[in-house]
């Protein structure tokens, strides 16, 4: 049975946002890691990249597989999980918590509406 | 709609992913996950069933002759018991599939070949028999594989009378477990010491479940299975080699008969063993972070010179690693190279084949 905190948002994607004001803090959710698998390499985008709503700007590996991360939101990468290099299986471990992937400051904020409520991600899983 | 082994039922009550492969629905993984079912296999004992893969019989008294037609090695003088890797090849030299051809006396070998070219081999090798050699699947066989430092006395204890401790390497031997024979061959594709058992169907699941009962024994899908070959630089048909690679290139050339010169596709083999080819298969390890896979362009500096056949993580060494063929001139040990992965190239070397020490058991130094 997959973890979905009911505080967080949700993308289609598998992703999950913390918001708090402008700041999105991003990962994948537990559902995400358990289809990927262990992860044994997680490519991070650099601090001040500007990234797209929907395009991929981070690329998790498993042992067996690349799988891109896609932007939940547009705005530019603040920082990024740099415990990742050295343990990707962080991902895997603690999706919501240590496993976070990296923090974007959002520049649409007409976009947070699109985001999904842990209710309807749940659905979504069916 | 894919087709099941007879262990399918087995891999679902165990909790395996399943996957499509070779159109048969597979154990990917279990749910200790990949990372955990490689490690266990090069440290107590893992079980692999291989059913999918093709069995047959081949038989009559000009069999071995037969056979050595078909292939680069030869057959003539092989002793019963005796296990040998080889190719079929075209008349182009091309590699049609890689397998493993046993005698099990003088007019009968015993053949396994890969999952997805059995239909392929059986029609090649049908449409070439000669009238006294017989052709016969055996489609009533499981394959179970047992493979690691443990495997040896785990199967010691299900068969204490077949003697396993001195079935060398490459070798088989017919045994019965419940009153049904089956066939012990040591080898495998792990690099570890081990064994692959045909059994008859109706036993497979009996004895499946017997070795797992056995503590130092896990169930390993065919993730762990992929990256532990890897590791050891064990080729992959349809990544690796194909019908356009011959022998030599795939550098297989090892597996020529030396006095052998009669087989389909010689003239082609044969030449290019004494003469060279332009292109050769070589293990690339990344020395920079980053996953490289099948398809990753090959660069000496600006010159494209080669392909990444099969790439991925190894976690023994826990680095990328993988196989590909570049320019025959530049195929050496220490040649630094870049892979290019997602539009970066990355730093990376070529390796010899295999990354991790093979302990097959004539590899084992007696202490």
């Amino acid at each position: 049975m997959s973890n979905i905190p009911a505080e967080l948002k949700y993308t289609e994607q598998h992703e999950w946002v913390r918001l708090e004001g402008d700041v999105a803090t991003i990962g994948i959710t537990d559902h995400a890691q358990e289809a990927l698998g262990e992860l044994v390499y997680v490519e991070l985008p650099t601090a001040g990249k500007k990234v797209a709503a929907t395009e991929p700007f981070v690329v998790v590996e498993s042992v067996k597989a690349a799988s891109e991360v896609y932007a939940p939101l547009t705005g530019e990468v603040l920082a990024v999980n740099d415990s990742l290099t050295s343990s990707p299986r962080l991902v895997n471990t603690q999706p919501y918590g240590d496993g976070w992937i990296c923090k974007l400051r959002c520049t649409d904020t007409a976009q947070l509406s699109t985001l999904l409520t842990a209710a309807q991600y749940h659905a979504l899983l069916g | 709609m894919n087709q099941k082994t007879c262990l399918y039922q087995e891999h679902v009550s165990l909790g395996a992913k399943l996957c499509p492969f070779a159109g048969y629905e597979m154990p990917i993984q279990y749910p200790h996950g990949v990372l955990q079912e490689h490690a266990w296999v090069r440290s107590h004992a893992g079980l692999f069933d291989v059913s999918h893969m093709g069995q047959a019989i081949v038989s009559g008294a000009e069999a071995a002759a037969f056979l050595s037609g078909l292939t680069p090695s030869s057959f003539l003088a092989t002793p019963a018991g005796l296990a040998k890797y080889t190719v079929l090849t075209n008349a182009h030299g091309g590699i049609i599939d890689d397998l493993i051809i046993t005698r099990l006396a003088p007019d009968r070998f015993f053949l396994v070949i890969n999952a997805a070219r059995k239909e392929i081999d059986l029609a090649w090798m049908r449409a070439r028999l000669p009238a006294d050699v017989t052709l016969e699947p055996l489609t009533d066989r499981a394959l179970i594989a047992l493979q690691g430092p443990e495997a040896e006395a785990v199967l010691v204890a299900e068969f204490p009378q077949a003697n396993l401790a001195d079935l060398g390497y490459m070798r088989l031997r017919e045994a019965t477990w419940q009153g049904v024979p089956v066939f012990i061959s040591r080898l495998g594709y792990t690099g570890e010491d081990g064994f692959e058992i045909s059994i008859p169907v109706d036993q497979a699941g009996a004895f499946w479940r017997r070795l797992l009962a056995d503590a130092r024994v896990w169930p390993i899908g065919l993730a762990a299975r992929d990256s532990l070959r890897l590791e050891m630089g064990y080729p992959l048909y349809g990544h690796d080699l194909d019908e356009e690679t011959s022998p030599v290139e795939a550098s297989l050339a090892w597996v020529i008969g030396k006095e052998h010169r009669t087989f389909t596709g010689a003239e082609t083999v044969l030449s290019q063993h004494a003469s060279g080819v332009s292109r050769k298969r070589v293990g690339i390890r990344l020395t920079e972070s980053g996953i490289a896979r099948e398809g990753a362009a090959i660069y000496a500096g600006a010159t494209r010179i080669g392909t990444l056949t099969s790439g991925g993580f190894s976690p023994s060494l826990k680095a990328s690693i993988g196989q590909g063929y570049v320019t025959a001139a530049l195929a050496q040990e220490g040649q630094k190279i870049e892979v290019e992965v997602r539009g970066k190239r990355i730093p990376a070397v070529i390796h010899g084949l295999s990354f991790v020490e093979a302990k097959t058991k004539r590899s084992v130094k007696k202490g």
